[in-house]
């Protein structure tokens, strides 16, 4: 083998390592909801290729606002689901969809777009 | 507008409202409003944000209402206005249906174009192939285009001669300008999207088409700017322009057709949502006028006249007609509407025209509470679906990993041109990889299944409720308004020589109108419904467990049972015989006597609905073992028992007797359905695997239950499980597909087969058969939309 297959060889170790560090390992963006004067926490989401936060914090017990707003036409965030709290919900293009519920538990509930393609978590604090 | 209480989101809260408010600057302003709607009369609390100027108020809809809530607020000096109308699912669906058209008529006219840029490119970019300088005898090119120029170039040479006159390189800078164009117009939202889930380190399917034909592209643009790069190292400096329009225009052939089929799949939906008539005529101040269906209000007076849809729900109060309610309950026979009687917005009224008081509108109305049941089922996921789910998570980045290694081992073992064929199988594996195949297996499914349950009158809560009902091996039948109709009727009618039965059935009829006994109503329908017109019984007079007396016009009537015949010294020998039978069949025999003699007899007893006969036998071919189950005595389960042909009987059992026998079912290791009302067997339904409520029409026991049937027919229980069966068929016909595509076509990509068979993919073969494996699924799934329950039980 010629130097070149070498390098081509250490290079392609070096971008599989780096595509599976950033897929999976790199940290995303994180938000927690704030308590607005009605007693409810809210929290804002925007839907443009992925959920911007990705990671967001909520109080056990407390009703939580989920203002989804989506930012493009992909068919892929067309929907949002949270598997845990029995909600989908149809995300028109370019508005706000308010998705609520009480966090009951506290846990990590994992929450995506209609496919499964776009992540996020909802992290229920006590 | 108020928002309807739904179940696990806002149990707490109540029905709630969020109004807003102007003209608030500062807290004090906020705290004025806040206590001033708090006084209001049936206000839980009430709270407003300054921030976003809304009053959130939870108020109890009996006492309070919307309009005095903005009255309250108005009192105080600040604005405020009835809020806009949140959707309701009705609205909600028609919104999704637009996105869906408008996406697809989108997909089409790019899919049209770039597949015509597609062909004009593989046509000039002929030469370019087949010239020895630019090594198109190596091979090494797209191997499909490479079979597609040798055996076109003859044929094309003698067409177009002039095209193979063209300097190459002009060739070249042309296709360079038309991939360009076809990539920033037909193809951007790939690269947009793509480049907006990278920037959220998540990857989806543009992300592969963008990496793919951009790897292409790139390579191409170098090898048009500088093909001496290549020459000196003795490869040929080959372009990909036309690969990458194909590819393009493949794909999003493919995601057109994907686009009209996820329409299709929810047509049945779309059907349900266009039920509701934009408009209803209502009386108001004593004039009948036309209004717009959400202008309807609780308590308005609607007016429907023949073959005209009832606009929103509501109890009739005067008029007679015959209303069509098969869209709702799949009940083919139009359906008799008294006074008093219920009707369902959406359903058509067929002969007579009727008032009737508007009841339940706008989010809480049946239609939406359907259609938004609906939409949550064919949203919600099925277990099956885990697997898939947890594959996709981490589907592309795997894929784009296993396409760098594929172009390192290609660039290091290949004999010749390594490069270039390192290159072409890394982008084919880029372009097959296909992770919505997955991702639509079984959403699809539920989404059509639930649909046409949904049109047969049966309502699935969703993708676990249609799993396990596939899965079912025994159905466990309550009896009463179940297999039976759950009120006695008269089945039976004998008379004495000289006696008629119209005649038997006015007297007992005029006598027995004036009782409450259960009995007594079964003979007076039954005289109604022969047509006889009651007389006047005088002198009533009721022996409380025997029977009743009176007398109509002439003639004294005595109704009542064996031993009350005796106590009056009435003969009951010549019908003995036939009492005798009817005893037999656990029936109820009442006598009439007229005038001290004996007139007749009837057989009262809660008669077996029609077509349980069928469904039960249905269900024993489908080989569930079916269990009727009653709080009756063994005599009457038997007989009803033995009239249906169930060889399974638990009798005598007490409501908690259902749970533990559904329980004893369960722990001998079998799936059991509970059939039952859904109000008294609630505790049976929620024990049992799957709960199948039986739904009077209108009263949607959904959230209870797994399965609610819009009317009382055991057909649609044999038909809720014949759909799942089939449905979980589907499902695992998708998802083998979608894995074994991957599985087979990834390894095929990379060039598994070169070394043994001399079998390289084509990146074109690739983005062809990624386009149709999502597509084929889908079609798939759409076939549950045939399925005949005629044909299938």
């Amino acid at each position: 083998m010629s130097m070149i297959d070498w390098l081509v060889i250490a290079g392609a170790v070096a971008a599989i390592a780096w595509v599976n560090w950033y897929f999976f390992a790199a940290e995303r963006s994180s938000g927690s909801a704030t308590v607005t004067g009605s007693g409810v926490q809210e929290v804002g989401i925007t839907i443009k290729g992925g959920f911007t936060p990705a990671v967001i914090r909520a109080k056990q017990g407390v009703p939580l606002r989920l203002v989804f707003d989506r930012q493009e036409t992909s068919s892929c965030s067309e929907e949002v689901v949270l598997g845990d709290f029995g909600v989908r919900r149809f995300l028109p293009a370019f508005e706000k969809t308010v998705v609520e519920l009480i966090p009951r538990e506290p846990g990590r509930f994992d929450f995506s777009c209609g496919m499964g393609m776009l992540h996020g978590t909802l992290v229920v604090e006590r | 507008m108020a928002t309807r209480v739904e179940p696990n989101e806002t149990h707490a809260i109540g029905e709630r409202i969020d109004i807003p408010v102007s003209g608030m600057t500062c807290a004090a302003c906020q705290a004025r409003v806040q206590r001033t709607l708090s006084r209001q009369p049936g206000v839980h609390d009430a709270a407003v944000n300054l921030m976003t100027r809304t009053a959130t108020v939870n108020y109890d809809p009996e006492t309070a209402s919307p309009e005095r809530l903005v009255d309250a607020i108005r009192s105080t000096g600040y604005g405020a206005e009835l809020p806009v109308p949140s959707r309701t699912a009705l609205e909600d669906q028609g919104a999704q249906d637009r996105a869906y058209a408008e996406e697809y008529l989108e997909l089409r006219r790019k899919a049209i174009v770039s597949l015509v840029a597609g062909l004009v490119a593989m046509l000039i970019s002929m030469p370019l192939m087949t010239t020895p300088s630019h090594g198109g005898t190596s091979g090494a090119s797209d191997p499909f285009m490479h079979w597609v120029a040798s055996s076109l170039t003859p044929l094309l040479q003698g067409a177009l001669p002039w095209l193979y006159a063209i300097d190459q390189r002009l060739i070249a800078y042309g296709l360079l300008v038309l991939t360009i164009g076809i990539m920033g117009w037909a193809g951007r939202h790939f690269y947009t999207r793509a480049w907006a889930s990278f920037r959220h380190h998540s990857a989806d399917m543009n992300t592969l088409i963008a990496v793919g034909t951009g790897a292409a592209f790139v390579f191409s643009v170098f090898a048009t700017l500088a093909p001496g790069f290549f020459l000196e190292r003795g490869v040929a400096p080959d372009t990909y322009y036309e690969a990458v329009i194909i590819i393009i225009a493949l794909i999003l052939v493919g995601n057109a057709l994907e686009a009209r089929a996820k329409r299709q799949t929810a047509k049945a939906l779309r059907g349900l949502a266009a039920l509701q008539p934009p408009t209803a005529r209502i009386e108001r101040d004593g004039a009948e006028l036309e209004v717009a269906t959400d202008d309807v209000r609780r308590d308005d007076i609607v007016v429907v006249r023949p073959g005209e849809r009832v606009p929103v729900d509501g109890e009739v109060v005067s008029g007679a007609s015959a209303v069509d309610e098969s869209m709702l309950t799949g009940e083919s026979d139009p359906v008799k509407k008294l006074p008093g009687d219920r009707v369902i917005g959406g359903t058509i009224n067929r002969t007579g025209a009727f008032r009737y008081r508007a009841t339940t509108l706008g989010a809480s109305s049946t239609l939406a509470q359907i259609v938004r049941l609906m939409r949550e089922a064919q949203g919600s996921r099925a277990p099956i679906q885990r697997l898939a789910d947890r594959i996709s998570a981490v589907f592309v980045p795997v894929v784009i990993s296993l396409a760098i290694a594929t172009f390192a081992i290609w660039f290091v073992t290949a004999e010749s041109a390594p490069g270039v064929r390192a290159f072409a199988a890394a982008v084919a594996v880029l372009i097959i990889a296909c992770p919505c195949a997955m991702g639509l297996a079984v959403p699809t499914a539920v989404m059509v299944a639930t649909g046409k349950g949904a049109e047969l009158g049966v309502l699935i809560k969703g993708g676990e409720a249609l799993q396990r009902a596939g899965s079912l091996d025994t159905v466990v039948l309550d009896k009463t308004g179940t297999v039976t109709e759950g009120r006695p009727a008269v089945t039976d009618v004998v008379v004495v020589s000289g006696r008629s039965e119209p005649e038997l059935l006015a007297l007992a009829g005029a006598v027995e109108r004036q009782s409450e006994h259960p009995l007594a109503d079964a003979i007076v329908v039954a005289a109604r419904e022969r047509g006889l017109t009651l007389g006047a019984a005088e002198a009533f007079q009721s022996h409380t467990g025997r029977g009743v007396t009176g007398s109509v016009g002439d003639a004294v009537v005595a109704v009542g049972n064996a031993r009350f015949m005796a106590d009056l010294a009435v003969d009951i020998v010549p019908l003995s015989e036939q009492a005798d039978r009817f005893g037999g069949e656990a029936k109820t025999v009442v006598f009439v006597a007229v005038d001290g003699a004996l007139a007749g007899a009837m057989a009262i007893a809660d008669p077996i609905r029609a077509g349980s006969r069928d469904a039960i036998a249905s269900l024993g071919r489908m080989g569930l073992k079916v269990v009727l189950l009653t709080g009756d005595s063994e005599r009457v389960a038997s007989a009803v028992a033995r009239a249906t042909g169930i060889h399974d009987v638990v009798s005598g059992v007490l409501p908690d007797g259902k749970v533990a026998e559904v329980k004893r079912l369960q722990s001998a290791g079998r799936m059991v359905a509970m059939v039952g009302d859904g109000v008294n067997d609630a505790p049976a339904l929620a024990q049992a695997d799957i709960g199948i409520a039986i739904g009077s029409g209108t009263d949607i026991a959904i959230e209870a239950s797994d399965v609610t049937l819009m009317r009382g027919d055991l057909a649609a229980v044999v038909h809720a499980i014949a759909l799942s069966r089939r449905t979980m068929r589907t499902m695992k016909q998708n998802l083998f597909w979608a894995f074994i595509y991957n599985v087979v076509g990834i390894p095929v990509a990379a060039g598994v087969l070169y070394p043994v068979m001399g079998v390289l993919l084509s990146p074109i073969l690739a983005s062809a058969a990624m386009a149709f494996s999502s597509v084929s699924v889908v079609s798939n799934s759409l076939r549950l939309r045939r399925y005949d329950p005629r044909v299938d039980r």
